[in-house]
């Protein structure tokens, strides 16, 4: 069963098309990566798949249910480049918040805190304010909120994008083994080629104006993938084969003809 | 694992000898203002000049003749009139606290309303704006008698009078502060499919706490302001504000009198202020970037 299905969406902000015509399907336990040029809608793309944005055309399956539906039930758990955590709450009750909002009890909380903090290495930080810790341990505090209540989906929003390379390989490699310990299914947008590569099965290949899919690639890096992997002649070709489908894409929109035109034509 | 930035835990010899410092500078601070007061004193009286006003011992009075008075009867065989005056704040800080307390708590309550539905504010805020511009000594004396004719007590409408000069930095600072949540932190909250009303207490009114206090310090002080200046026309003569009555009657012969009471209406308002600063210490959790 798929666990997100995107079909015909578009979305149209004013007269600017972010996204136009749609369609992805995403199986339970896929690991997909959304790259593309800023403004080829990839973040609009992951917003509407938590109905945190309506699309204008187009149709949303989410865990077989509409998008609304799906985020109402908290199916899905979401990450943002910015950890985005309370500044008046420690580590621990930001684990937890989620929790809270889904009436669990203390005890349960408690004790699914301290597991989530042992899954992202954080025992002992729990009584921590989130501006004592550093970037990266930040993003691993709102990994380990997404991840708090069992969500089936997990939406990632360049999580890494703020942080410096080294920080940012050491979490691909907790992402993973974070993916492969919960079975959940993960779709993370990215803009990194080379950070798509080795996390995903798929890569999903975006062009600016308008966001459209120009081409999905699929990985087969054997699992699991480990520092080795970033060395292998195969990891060299799927990036060079992921960069040539984004320019591509770019160069489609230079040569592409302006909206107006388009419609003029059509 | 990682190199972790972690905040240590002050150290303790630190903040003692911090403490000492601050001690050390507000005493620095008072030295200097004595200094000034009794410098300007000397040189105006000696120049004989007389402008912006002549000094002498009824206009400026010497600090340590104020400060003398203060521990003299205020009467002939009466009580000292320092003991007279910190009854009389006693009774006032009653009056400002339950103002002060009735006015925050209106001030919030306005500013969540007025922060949640924008055709209220635009209707509402104007005239909120327009109630701060009525002088409070209009304001005063219609209170007082309206309630007193309801059979309220005389302190109750002062406690009215203040709250009136209290509410509103409140309810501007908690329309602002509700609109500062981060727009991820709410896109955040929808994800987890919160309401309104989870949105506004776990989100947007702890989001809002370091604007409402400082908002709070403001209105710590008017609360004072608006209780002495309530109790005036109300003939109440157990607050400060009857003293300040009473002793500017006696300026010309005796001022230090109303120099004193002066003195002890100020240092109401910094302790009021003081609790407030402290009660933000211990509620207000922020990175130190992010306090208002």
């Amino acid at each position: 069963m798929s666990v997100v299905r995107i079909e015909g969406v578009s979305k149209r902000f004013g007269n600017v098309t972010a996204l136009e015509d749609i369609d992805v399907s995403i199986a339970e336990g896929e690991f997909v990566s959304l790259i593309g040029p800023s403004g080829c809608g990839k973040s609009t793309l992951l917003r509407i798949i938590g109905d945190l944005i309506q699309p204008t055309d187009g149709n949303i399956v989410v865990n077989g249910k509409p998008a609304r539906k799906a985020r109402i039930d908290r199916d899905y758990g979401i990450v943002f480049q910015d950890p985005v955590l309370y500044d008046w709450r420690t580590v621990a009750k930001n684990v937890a918040l989620p929790l809270e909002m889904a009436r669990w009890s203390r005890q349960k909380r408690a004790a699914r805190v301290r597991e989530m903090l042992e899954l992202v290495e954080l025992t002992g930080f729990e009584d921590h304010r989130p501006w004592q810790l550093s970037g990266g341990m930040q993003q691993r505090v709102s990994i380990a909120r997404a991840l708090s209540f069992d969500p089936a989906l997990l939406l990632m929003d360049e999580p890494f994008g703020a942080l410096d390379e080294m920080t940012r390989e050491r979490l691909n490699m907790e992402v993973l083994r974070i993916w492969e310990q919960s079975g959940s299914t993960i779709v993370f947008v990215t803009h990194s080629i080379a950070e798509a590569v080795f996390l995903s099965t798929r890569v999903v290949v975006m062009s600016a104006r308008p966001g459209r899919i120009t081409s999905v690639i699929p990985i087969d890096l054997p699992q699991p993938r480990t520092a080795s992997t970033r060395e292998e002649p195969r990891f060299f070709e799927l990036v060079t084969q992921v960069r040539e489908a984004l320019h591509l894409g770019s160069d489609l929109d230079r040569t592409a003809p302006a909206p107006e035109t388009q419609e003029a034509t059509a | 694992m990682s190199a972790i930035a972690i905040e240590r835990p002050r150290e303790r010899a630190t903040s003692v000898r911090r403490g000492i410092g601050r001690g050390a500078l507000f005493l620095l601070v008072l030295a200097t203002l004595w200094g000034m007061w009794e410098g300007y004193r000397a040189l105006w009286i000696h120049e004989h000049w007389t402008w912006p006003f002549v000094v002498d011992n009824t206009t400026m009075p010497h600090l340590h003749d104020i400060v003398h008075a203060l521990f003299r009867p205020a009467r002939f065989q009466g009580p000292l009139l320092i003991s007279v005056l910190l009854k009389a704040a006693a009774f006032t800080a009653k009056e400002a606290a339950i103002g002060f307390a009735m006015g925050a708590a209106a001030g919030f309550a306005l500013g969540v309303v007025l922060a949640h539905f924008r055709v209220l504010q635009r209707g509402f805020l104007p005239y909120v704006v327009a109630s701060q511009t009525v002088p409070i000594l209009v304001v005063a004396p219609m209170v007082v008698i309206y309630l007193g004719s309801k059979g309220v007590p005389g302190w109750f409408s002062v406690s009215v009078i203040a709250a009136y000069l209290t509410f509103f930095p409140v309810t501007i600072n908690t329309i602002r502060g509700m609109q500062s949540a981060d727009r991820r932190a709410l896109e955040l909250m929808r994800s987890y499919a919160a309401g309104r009303w989870r949105i506004l207490w776990k989100l947007r009114f702890p989001a809002a706490l370091p604007f409402i206090f400082a908002a709070l310090k403001v209105s710590a002080t008017a609360s004072i302001v608006g209780a002495v200046i309530g109790e005036l026309p109300s003939s109440i003569q157990d607050g400060l504000g009857g003293q300040i009555l009473n002793y500017s009657q006696y300026y010309t012969t005796q001022p230090t009198g109303l120099w004193a009471t002066n003195v002890i209406a100020a240092l109401l308002g910094i302790s009021f202020f003081l609790a407030v600063l402290i009660a933000e210490k211990i509620v207000v959790r922020r990175a130190p970037e992010n306090l208002v």
